[in-house]
């Protein structure tokens, strides 16, 4: 470990990254907190704990995932060779899985029965889900109503794996609601009950939590280039909503000073509509105090928070790991935007020409990295976080690219009912 | 003011005191005076004015549909500092702004001092700013004699709430029960125990709140604390049976007092 990974592991002061992070969180919540602080740090502590976390992660959810050479992207781009790591390929298809199990390992060393959990996409939800019914926890799911209108499939497949799953109504009904509504119910339900956030945001020690375990994708990562194509990329990237992958593949390329990292966050109908999710790239957050922490927030004057637009639900929201955060302020990580648009321009791409179906989320990571990638030498080369995969978001997909078929198809199933 | 000595006088009168609470901008501002003037009418103790906030985590659900409501009607800072401003103009009860530390952390702390002060509060409650971050606010606010009220909850350890007692001024915020706001709350033997904890961290009076309804529950909790704090009864009372429900219900409250 080197100084900067220090920074975020054992940080001069407690829970903060930089002048981010915090815990600002109704005193009610303060022992359990604590509580989940101790066992967290006894677990790192415990040289047995991340080979037990390894082998969860290999026995039931694929890992080490693979990286894939992009050979025909790469051609038809006509840049810098474009690498993706396969975190698509996890169990239930997302980068997710690395935090949530391994946040059961910790609830189960807390002895805890019963998991909450918010969800935007529904893709941590799931995840969550499939946790809880693994190891043997009662699960409630706490979403947006309008994530749970724009998200269907991922409800079916939350309550099919036996949680509950509550809709949101209050403020926009989406993932910053949901996380709301968890740390009310956490409130009351704290002495059986574990909160697995789902991102790296929140109150101390949740984004330490979240990116020790997401650093799995970025360790894996460097190991596999260094393997082939027996080099460090140049630049390395994912997208950015609340940032675990980004913060997770970041981390183990974080003391290799020569690997840029860039962070690629909503840009919804563009920058200048207003209509995003941009917080550190639109220039559009500023510093603030909610959720529990400290970090750029996309707020007005006077500290309300304002409506993020993107087409992939995992990336609307208003705030950003206050790790980012740090990285983005001291220089470490440089952040860009993709809009709807481009996004949905790359899936197409990278569908056609090499067979793989990107989630909404991670193709902002694949277009911000290929509108780089072709002005870039051929030597050089790009790692692309593939955070989730796309199949499981047809009926947003189907959306997004305006599929005359799939709405005929909708239309005689609805008929037929 | 010293809201301590305020709150000692008081209790010369009364065996316990009643603080009242209300969400600025919701219903509207015009409802708000209303409440204001009925609070002045029973002659309440002290008033904890909400300002709204779009992420009310500590707020249950009554509440955190009154914040939104209110901001989305359009409630900003110069209109809640012009209620409180007229506010304490008009009636003699001690004013508490209410909200969450966003509001400070953007205002920037010596601003947030100053319009409290220019406002005529003599103190806020802030649940989501826990001591340790508030150092720089705190110091801020005795040099305006204002009061930044700490909360102590039934899940906090001696030892934590010895630390909250440390900067306690004015009274200290006794939340019953976990959860957030709004639910009922039992008046029995372990909150009592809990209370007793509270009394050792602390030398200042104690408030307790969430989840009290009527005059009975007030006269159950003289002897135990110096303070009753309602806040959602109230907002139910009005928002379903109407002002003259909502009188009934403070005259009520008030002769809890004594």
């Amino acid at each position: 470990m080197g100084a900067l990974t220090d920074e975020i592991f054992a940080p001069e002061r407690p829970g903060y990254f930089g002048s981010f992070g915090g815990a600002f969180v109704p005193e009610i919540l303060r022992s359990t907190l604590d509580e989940l602080i101790e066992v967290f740090d006894e677990a790192r502590a415990d040289e047995s704990f991340w080979p037990e976390f390894l082998q969860v992660m290999q026995s039931y959810s694929c890992r080490p995932t693979p990286i894939t050479y992009l050979e025909n992207l790469t051609r038809e781009i006509g840049g810098a060779q474009i690498f993706i790591k396969r975190e698509d390929l996890n169990q239930t298809g997302a980068h997710k899985a690395n935090n949530v199990m391994g946040q059961g390992l910790l609830v189960k060393r807390m002895g805890k029965r019963r998991v909450i959990a918010e969800t935007g996409a529904g893709q941590h939800g799931v995840a969550t889900a499939t946790m809880a019914a693994r190891f043997g926890l009662d699960c409630t799911i706490y979403m947006g109503a309008v994530d749970v209108e724009r998200q269907r499939p991922n409800v079916f497949w939350m309550e099919q794996l036996g949680a509950t799953v509550v809709a949101v109504e209050d403020g926009a009904a989406t993932l910053k609601d949901a996380i709301n509504e968890c740390l009310r119910d956490w409130a009351y339900s704290m002495e059986d009950t574990h909160y697995a956030l789902g991102t790296a945001c929140g109150p101390h020690p949740f984004p330490q939590i979240v990116a020790y375990f997401q650093r799995i994708i970025g360790l894996e990562s460097r190991e596999q280039m260094l393997a082939c194509p027996a080099r460090l990329p140049d630049r390395v990237y994912a997208c950015v909503g609340g940032g675990s992958n980004a913060t997770g593949l970041f981390l183990g390329f974080l003391e290799d000073p020569e690997v840029e990292l860039v962070g690629i966050e909503a840009g919804g109908l563009g920058l200048s509509s207003g209509q995003h999710a941009a917080r550190l790239a639109g220039g559009m957050g500023v510093p603030g105090v909610a959720q529990g922490y400290k970090t750029y927030f996309f707020q007005n004057d006077e500290g309300q928070m304002q409506h993020t637009h993107s087409v992939s639900a995992g990336l609307d929201y208003i705030g950003v790991s206050p790790i980012l955060a740090h990285w983005h302020e001291c220089g470490r990580m440089r952040t860009e935007s993709a809009t709807d648009a481009e996004v949905i321009d790359a899936l197409k791409l990278l569908m056609r020409t090499e067979g793989i179906i990107g989630a909404l989320e991670s193709c902002h990571g694949l277009a911000g990295g290929l509108r780089e990638a072709a002005t870039m030498d051929p030597e050089q080369t790009v790692l692309i976080n593939m955070s989730g995969r796309g199949d499981k978001d047809i009926f947003t997909i189907a959306d997004a690219l305006d599929d005359a078929k799939w709405k005929e198809f909708l239309r005689q199933k609805v008929d037929k009912l | 003011m010293n809201l301590e000595s305020y709150i000692r006088e008081r209790l010369g009168e009364r065996k316990v005191l009643l603080m009242t609470h209300l969400i600025a901008g919701y219903p509207s501002l015009e409802e708000n005076w209303r409440m204001l003037e009925i609070m002045g009418e029973v002659g309440v103790d002290l008033v904890e004015l909400q300002m709204p906030f779009s992420e009310p985590v500590a707020d249950g659900p009554t509440f955190a549909r009154a914040n939104q409501s209110a901001l989305e009607k359009g409630i900003s800072l110069t209109q809640y500092f012009d209620l409180m401003k007229r506010s304490t103009r008009q009636f003699t009860f001690p004013h508490l702004m209410m909200g969450y530390y966003n509001t400070a952390f953007r205002l920037g702390h010596g601003a947030y001092c100053d319009a409290l002060s220019d406002g005529g509060s003599v103190g806020y409650i802030l649940p989501d700013l826990p001591v340790e971050e508030g150092e720089e606010l705190f110091e801020l606010s005795r040099e305006r004699e204002l009061h930044p009220i700490q909360l102590m909850t039934p899940t906090n350890t001696d030892q934590r709430l010895a630390e909250i007692g440390q900067r306690a001024a004015g009274f200290v915020y006794v939340v019953a029960r976990r959860g957030v706001t709004g639910s009922r709350t039992e008046i029995d033997p372990e909150l009592f125990s809990f209370v007793e904890r509270c009394r050792r961290a602390t030398n200042v009076p104690l408030a307790l709140g969430f989840g009290l309804g009527s005059g009975a529950d007030l006269k159950r909790l003289q002897g135990t604390v110096e303070i009753g704090i309602v806040g959602s009864q109230l907002l139910r009372v009005w928002e379903e049976e109407g002002e003259s429900a909502y009188v009934d219900l403070l005259r009520d409250l008030g002769e809890g007092r004594y």
